[in-house]
């Protein structure tokens, strides 16, 4: 053969310039995803950093405080970090049924698939709706229409602690309602995606051995998911710990420690979206321990249901 | 036989398995009504009360100090084009960072540790709370005046944004690609390809519509996004003029419902009200419309 015919077969080689994109790319791609970890980091080392002069003024007398008072420099959190473990604790306790509850509803053959199908949407696009919009409806509408009836719980149960002052308005009980409407999409969407994964043999296998509708629910197939409703309900705990818009405008933000959950109220965030664009000095330090431990909080939350989806979930095949 | 008499096979109603049944169906189907009752109450206030406040003035007018006028609070134009401006800028910093990030997980190092590690990292990342976002920017960016001197700046504003937006992109662009078929891939190397052109031209056109559904709803989850802001955009009554106005405090539809929503003056709170009433459309068509591009491309979740 002649020159001109074997070069036609010759393999290509990779011009350089073509090496270098590649390996270039690479390296771009390499440091972006990168960034996720530096950001992290960064949060963490600079709240931490900006938080050190009040660690090591209070210690873990802070956690157990609650004085704020930026006139005699005296600080402590325990007020905030009361109402948002106990807010969020309370919302789930009351967004866990409704939210596998609608989540068994809409997975089983109860209904027409369309109908099941428009709740599912419905409840996904109440995630939609920003916690801000979800504030103004609660202030201006939804507080107003269930003051009577807590009015009513606090006449009839008032010697009960929890229930010892009157609702006037803002307080811990609307902040907990409105977290539950937050929290309700992720609970539901959550549970929905992992019963829609418990394979149907399951279900028939149950059926077949004679077992009902809500004993193979139940017994059978709620076992099977229970790994990613797990997860789903800590994802949701730790989004009710960190929501802060709606609840900052219906808690009524006071330091004023209180059993009631009719009285006015703090959480974490809410303190540091009242008060931290106008604090100086140590007052700004304090408010980076509060979120420091917000933090801390929301990260053993996050990791504990990562860790938990990962033991929990079975494997089928 | 006497068996047959007692147990019979046809459905006995008042049998107690069957009440249980009919009962906890009753309990599940009540929980669903409750749980969609929120989101109905929620959007035909939002609706009704928001869409009556709505004309030409509100949309395009200025904000007017609280108390000033009692009749009349202006409008919401400079919080819309501020909402705007701000989703751009956090767009520009987190797709090209969240895509990149996606495409090294699924494409470079699909099991690796340092991949599980960054896996890991954007779930705790997408777990922070907005407003330690937004405490984060304040310290490095407004209190330090990094940023050419400015302090409050929509910039500072649309960086806070974007940590909230990135998580998001990684993780649906990490699995977009991963739905993508291995054959594509062996194919694009088979024919000589490079792994950035089999990447640019392959891959990544295969997942675009799962990748653009996953920026939509990271942008509309941005768009609507109060506490971030509430320390680092802080709020302004006034339109940008220029792009030095960039590096000044800029206003933002949420911000605004926050501000307003709280003011003791009735026409402020009618602002707030048609404020969420643009926000909540703007967001359901965002939502909507991410959806609908979901369902559009060969390799999306939908259809698998």
């Amino acid at each position: 053969m002649d020159k001109a015919t074997t070069s036609k077969f010759l393999l290509r080689t990779r011009p350089t310039s073509e090496k270098m994109i590649d390996v270039g790319f690479k390296n771009i791609v390499v440091a972006m995803a990168s960034m996720v970890a530096v950001v992290l980091f960064s949060i963490f080392a600079v709240v931490y950093y900006e938080s050190t002069e009040s660690i090591s003024r209070y210690g873990l007398r802070f956690l157990f405080s609650s004085a704020w008072n930026p006139v005699t420099d005296e600080y402590g959190a325990f007020t905030a970090i009361y109402g948002t473990l106990f807010t969020s604790i309370a919302s789930l306790l009351i967004a866990i049924p409704l939210g596998v509850g609608t989540a068994i509803f809409i997975t089983e053959n109860i209904i027409p698939e369309y109908i099941r199908n428009t709740i599912g949407i419905m409840v996904e696009l109440l995630a939609a709706i920003p916690s801000v919009v979800l504030g103004l409806w609660a202030v201006f509408i939804m507080e107003p229409f269930i003051r009577p009836f807590l009015n009513i719980i606090y006449e009839l149960f008032g010697f009960i602690p929890f229930f010892s002052t009157q609702p006037l308005g803002a307080g811990m009980m609307p902040a907990i309602l409105i977290l539950v409407v937050m929290i309700l999409p992720i609970i539901t969407s959550i549970s929905k995606d992992s019963l829609k994964q418990v394979p149907s043999k399951l279900r028939q296998a149950a059926y077949g051995i004679g077992a009902s509708r809500w004993t193979t629910i139940i017994k059978v197939i709620i076992p099977a998911a229970i790994s990613g409703i797990t997860g789903g309900v800590l994802l949701a705990l730790g989004r009710a710990m960190g929501e802060t818009m709606a609840v900052t405008m219906i808690i009524g933000n006071s330091n004023n420690f209180s059993w009631s959950i009719f009285a006015p109220s703090y959480t974490i965030s809410s303190m540091l979206a009242n008060q931290f664009g106008e604090a100086d000095g140590s007052q700004v330090s304090s408010l980076m321990y509060a979120a420091l431990i917000l933090m801390i909080l929301t990260l053993l939350v996050n990791v504990f249901a990562q860790w938990i989806v990962k033991k929990l979930s079975l494997k089928y095949q | 036989m006497n068996y047959t008499s007692q147990k019979s096979l046809t459905y006995n109603p008042s049998l107690t398995r069957n009440i249980g049944n009919k009962s906890l169906t009753i309990i599940s189907a009540l929980f669903a009504i409750i749980s969609v009752l929120p989101l109905i109450l929620v959007i035909s206030y939002v609706l009704i009360k928001g869409g009556s406040y709505i004309n030409f003035d509100t949309l395009i007018l200025e904000p007017e100090p609280p108390g000033d006028d009692l009749l009349s609070a202006g409008g919401i134009g400079p919080a819309i084009t501020g909402t705007i401006i701000m989703g751009v800028i956090a767009s520009i910093i987190s797709i090209p960072i969240g895509v990149g990030g996606g495409i090294y997980l699924a494409e470079y190092s699909k099991s690796g540790k340092f991949a599980k590690f960054i896996r890991f990292g954007s779930n705790v990342l997408a777990g922070v709370p907005s407003i330690i976002a937004g405490v984060f920017i304040y310290a490095i960016i407004v209190s330090t005046k990094i940023l050419f001197g400015s302090m409050f700046s929509g910039i500072a504003g649309g960086i806070s944004l974007s940590i909230l937006m990135l998580p998001t992109i990684i993780k649906t662009t990490d699995e977009a690609l991963k739905l993508v078929p291995n054959d594509m891939r062996r194919a694009a190397f088979g024919v000589g390809a490079s792994k950035f052109t089999m990447i640019t031209n392959i891959t990544l056109p295969a997942a675009f519509s799962s990748i653009s559904t996953g920026v939509l709803l990271a942008l509309a989850r941005a768009a609507g996004e109060t506490a971030p802001l509430i320390f680092t955009a802080l709020f302004s009554r006034y339109y940008i003029t220029s792009f030095d106005d960039l590096f000044y405090e800029m206003g933002s539809l949420s911000v605004l419902i926050y501000n307003f929503a709280l003011e003791p003056y009735e026409a402020q709170n009618q602002l707030a009200w048609a404020a969420s009433f643009i926000l909540v459309i703007v967001l359901l068509t965002l939502n909507i419309l991410s959806r609908w591009i979901g369902t559009l491309g060969a390799f999306s979740k939908n259809k698998v």
